[in-house]
C-alpha cells in the first residue's frame, strides 16, 4: 500500500519514475513518426509495391542493383552541387551577420527578426513568392531596371544554366536565418570579459572575431556544416515548389518522389531513400573522421 | 558526453532524412458485391463524398445536396475537396477512410480496383443504359460510370483568329503552324499558350492521339503490340511534333516556367492568347471568364489523317469505397447525381454519360467529324499500356517528356525532337519486352 504514494519511495526511485514519465512521450512519437517509417521504407525497398495495391512481392536486392547500374538515376546529383556551393555562401552571410549583431548596433533586434524571418515563413509560401521575383518583368527584373541594369536580365527560370543558380539563390534567403540564429546563440554565450580584456590589450574587431569567436563555436560551425551538406544532397521543397524539376532543376529527392508517386514505383523510391540515407550518414561520419584529427 | 555527440547527430540525421514515410497498407475486407438495399427506408445517415472540384465545392455542390434531401430526407451528404486529388486518394486508399463516394483515381491499375471500390452493376445491367463503362470494369463487373464525356482539341478564340487574318480553320498540322505564325505576326497574343508550369496541362496533349492516329483502335488496341510507337509517322511522334514546332518557331509564351493556369483561362477569354491543347471540361471555365462566350472556339486536333476522329473519353469515374459504411445511401447518391444533377453539361463541359445524351452546341459546326468512344482493350491486354508506361518510366500522362520537348524547342537542351523520340521508344521496346516476357 504504502508504495502506491510515489513520494514513499527512494530519491533515485522517483528520479527514475519521473525520467521515464517525461520522456515517454516524445519517445513514442518519434518511435512512430521517425523510426516505424524508416524501418518500413527499408522493407518496402526489397518489394514491387505500387503505393497502394494489397498485394506486392518481395524482389530480393533488385531495385538496389537497378539503381546502381543505371547512371540516369545519379546524374542529378550534378545539380546538388549547386545547392553545395550556395551552403558556404548561405554560412558565410550567416556567420558575418550574427558576428555583427552580436556587437553594439543600432536596431539590432529588428535586424534579428528581420534575417530569421524568412525561416519561419512556409516552404509552399516562399516557392510562390520566388516565381513571381523571378518571372519575365516580375519583381528582380524590374528592380534591376529600376537601378539601371535592365540589359543585364535574363530568363531566371528559363534559362536551364542559370535556374539552379535562382533556385540555390531562394534557398539560401530560406535557410540562412536558421543557420544565423544558431551562430548567434553561440556566440552570445562566450563571456562578456573576455571581450573586455582583448580590448585592454588593443585588439581590432577582425582580429576579436579571429581569435575569440571562431575559436569558441568551432563545434558549431561543424554542425551548421553538416546540416547544410546533407541539406544539399537532399535540396528538395524550393525546386519542387517552384519547377517541379523542370528544366534541368532535377534534385534526387525529387526524382525519387516522382518515381514513388507518378510511376508507382514505391519500392524503387524506398531504394532511392535508403542510398540517400547511406550517403549522408558516410558525409557525416567522413566529417567526424576529419574533425577527430583537429582535437 | 562527447561520446553521446556522435550518436545524436547520426539520430538526428537520420530524423531529418526520414521525411519520405509511406504508410502501411492495412488491407480491409468487407461483404463487396451483396445486393445493395435501395429501399427508401433503409436509405438515411451520413456519407461522404470526395471531389477535385475545389472550385465549385461550397456553391454548386451545396445545391445538389439540397436537391437531392429532397428526394431522400434523411441522408446528410458531406464533401470533401481536394486539390492534389490523385495523389491525395491514393494514398488515403491504404487506409479505409476515402469517403463513401468518390472518383476512382485513373492511375489505379484496373486489377485492382475491385479491392477498393465496390461493383456498381453488371456489364450486361449497365451496358445500354450508360457509355464508355468498359474502362472501369473487372470480370463483367462495372466499378465506375463517367461523371463527364468529354472530348479533346484545341479550344481557341475566333476573335484573335479573326484579327489575325485567319480564314479558314487548320485542319493539318502544317495549316495549324501557319495560322499560329499569322497569330504571331499579327496581334499581341500568345499564339499557343503550353502552361508548361502547371504541368498538368501538359498531360492533355496525350487525349488528341486518337485523332492524329485517325482511328479509335490505336490506343488501347494498336499500341501495346507495337514496337514502333515514338517512330517518326506513327502517331505519337507527329502529335508531339505540333508541340515542338509551335516551340521551336518562338510561338509560346516567352518564359514557360512560369506560367499560371488560372491567369490563362482568363488570357484566353479575353483574347491574350490564341489556342491552348486542352479537353472540353476547361471550355465552360473558360467562357465564365468573359462576356462574349461565343468568342471560345474548339478545334479538333490538326492531323493529316483521312478522317477526323474525336476520341470521347470519359473524365473521371465515379466509385463507391468498398468499405463503406452507408452503402444503400452512397448508390443513392450516384444514382441522383449521374440521373439529375446535370453536373456532366454545367459543370464538367461535356455529355452525360447517358447513352442518349446530345453534342454540346460549341460542336454545331462538326458535322462531319466522327465523335467516339475508343475500342477497350483486347482480352487479356486490359490495362498493358499503363503497365508498359511505369514499367519503362515513360508517363504517356505525365508531363515529364512535354517539358522536355518544350525545352528541347526553345534551347534549353541539346537534343534533338529525333533524340526524345528515340530515347522514349527505346524505353517503350525495352519495357513491353520485359512485361511480354
Amino acid at each position: 500500500m504504502k508504495y502506491l504514494k510515489v513520494s514513499n519511495w527512494g530519491y533515485s526511485a522517483q528520479r527514475i519514475f519521473i525520467i521515464c514519465a517525461f520522456s515517454i512521450i516524445p519517445l513514442a512519437l518519434l518511435f512512430t513518426f521517425a523510426y516505424l517509417p524508416v524501418i518500413n521504407m527499408f522493407k518496402y525497398s526489397f518489394t514491387d509495391w505500387n503505393g497502394y495495391s494489397k498485394r506486392f512481392d518481395y524482389v530480393g536486392f533488385e531495385n538496389y542493383t537497378r539503381i546502381f547500374s543505371d547512371p540516369e538515376y545519379f546524374k542529378v546529383f550534378i545539380v546538388s552541387l549547386y545547392y553545395f556551393v550556395a551552403t558556404f555562401l548561405q554560412m558565410g552571410l550567416a556567420l558575418y551577420f550574427a558576428t555583427i549583431l552580436s556587437f553594439k548596433v543600432r536596431g539590432k533586434n529588428f535586424f534579428k527578426g528581420i534575417l530569421f524571418f524568412p525561416y519561419l515563413l512556409n516552404g509552399v509560401a516562399i516557392g510562390f513568392i520566388f516565381l513571381f521575383f523571378f518571372k519575365p518583368d516580375g519583381t528582380l527584373d524590374m528592380l534591376m531596371h529600376a537601378v539601371g541594369l535592365g540589359q543585364y536580365t535574363q530568363l531566371w527560370l528559363g534559362n536551364p544554366n542559370i535556374i539552379n543558380v535562382s533556385l540555390a539563390g531562394a534557398s539560401v534567403w530560406r535557410y540562412m536565418g536558421f543557420n544565423f540564429i544558431i551562430f548567434l546563440g553561440a556566440i552570445s554565450s562566450i563571456p562578456k570579459d573576455v571581450y573586455e580584456a582583448s580590448d585592454i590589450d588593443g585588439a581590432n574587431r577582425w582580429q576579436q572575431f579571429r581569435h575569440i569567436i571562431l575559436p569558441s563555436i568551432t563545434r558549431i560551425l561543424q554542425l551548421n556544416l553538416i546540416l547544410a551538406i546533407s541539406g544539399a544532397i537532399s535540396a528538395f521543397d524550393i525546386p519542387y515548389i517552384m519547377t517541379d524539376g523542370s528544366n534541368g532543376s532535377m534534385t534526387f529527392v525529387i526524382q525519387t518522389v516522382h518515381l514513388a508517386f507518378k510511376y508507382g514505383k514505391l519500392g524503387l523510391a524506398s531504394a532511392m531513400a535508403v542510398v540517400l540515407l547511406m550517403i549522408v550518414i558516410l558525409v557525416t561520419l567522413v566529417q567526424r573522421v576529419t574533425m577527430k584529427g583537429e582535437e | 558526453m562527447r561520446k553521446n555527440k556522435g550518436w545524436m547527430m547520426l539520430l538526428t540525421m537520420l530524423l531529418i532524412t526520414s521525411l519520405l514515410a509511406a504508410c502501411s497498407s492495412g488491407g480491409g475486407s468487407s461483404q463487396a458485391g451483396e445486393e445493395i438495399s435501395t429501399d427508401s427506408a433503409d436509405i438515411k445517415g451520413e456519407i461522404t463524398v470526395l471531389t477535385q472540384r475545389t472550385d465549385i465545392v461550397d456553391t454548386v455542390f451545396k445545391d445538389y445536396a439540397a436537391e437531392f434531401n429532397k428526394e431522400y430526407p434523411d441522408v446528410k451528404v458531406n464533401f470533401q475537396a481536394l486539390a492534389d486529388y490523385e495523389g491525395q486518394v491514393k494514398i488515403r486508399m491504404s487506409t479505409k477512410d476515402y469517403g463513401d463516394v468518390l472518383m476512382i483515381p485513373t492511375s489505379v491499375p484496373i486489377a485492382d480496383i475491385p479491392d477498393f471500390f465496390e461493383p456498381l452493376g453488371t456489364y450486361d445491367e449497365l451496358k445500354d443504359k450508360y457509355t464508355a463503362i468498359e474502362e472501369r470494369m473487372v470480370d463483367g463487373q462495372v466499378y465506375g460510370i463517367p461523371t463527364v464525356i468529354t472530348f479533346s482539341g484545341i479550344i481557341y478564340n475566333k476573335q484573335v483568329f479573326k484579327d489575325a487574318g485567319v480564314t479558314e480553320l487548320p485542319k493539318t498540322p502544317e495549316q495549324f503552324q501557319a495560322a499560329l505564325q499569322l497569330v504571331k505576326d499579327n496581334t499581341d497574343a500568345v499564339p499557343l499558350y503550353t502552361n508548361y508550369a502547371s504541368g498538368w496541362a501538359l498531360t492533355q496533349w496525350e487525349s488528341d492521339l486518337p485523332t492524329v492516329a485517325g482511328s479509335v483502335d490505336y490506343v488501347n488496341v494498336d499500341q501495346p503490340n507495337t514496337d514502333e510507337n515514338f517512330v517518326p509517322g506513327q502517331p505519337h511522334y507527329e502529335l508531339y511534333k505540333v508541340l515542338y514546332d509551335a516551340a521551336k518557331n518562338g510561338l509560346i509564351e516567352k518564359d514557360p516556367t512560369t506560367t499560371d493556369w488560372e491567369s490563362s483561362k482568363a488570357d484566353l477569354a479575353k483574347g491574350k492568347i490564341a489556342t491552348m491543347a486542352l479537353g472540353s471540361w476547361a471550355i465552360t471555365q473558360i467562357q465564365g471568364m468573359t462576356d462574349t462566350p461565343d468568342d471560345i472556339g474548339f478545334l479538333p486536333f490538326p492531323t493529316n489523317a483521312s478522317e477526323v476522329v474525336v476520341p470521347l473519353s470519359a473524365d473521371y469515374n465515379i466509385g463507391m469505397n468498398v468499405n463503406s459504411e452507408n452503402k444503400p445511401a452512397a448508390k443513392a447518391w450516384i444514382d441522383w447525381f449521374l440521373a439529375k444533377s446535370n453536373y456532366a453539361v454545367e459543370q464538367g463541359g461535356g455529355m452525360d454519360a447517358d447513352k442518349n445524351a446530345e453534342l454540346p452546341p460549341i460542336l454545331d459546326q462538326y458535322k462531319d467529324v466522327q465523335f467516339s468512344t475508343l475500342t477497350p482493350a483486347k482480352e487479356g491486354q486490359e490495362g498493358l499500356v499503363d503497365k508498359i508506361d511505369n514499367e519503362g518510366e515513360i508517363g504517356l500522362w505525365q508531363p515529364d517528356f512535354k517539358k522536355r520537348i518544350i525545352e528541347a524547342g526553345i534551347g534549353n537542351r541539346k537534343e534533338s525532337y529525333d533524340d526524345i523520340m528515340k530515347d522514349l521508344n527505346d524505353k517503350w521496346v525495352k519495357a513491353r519486352a520485359e512485361l511480354t516476357k
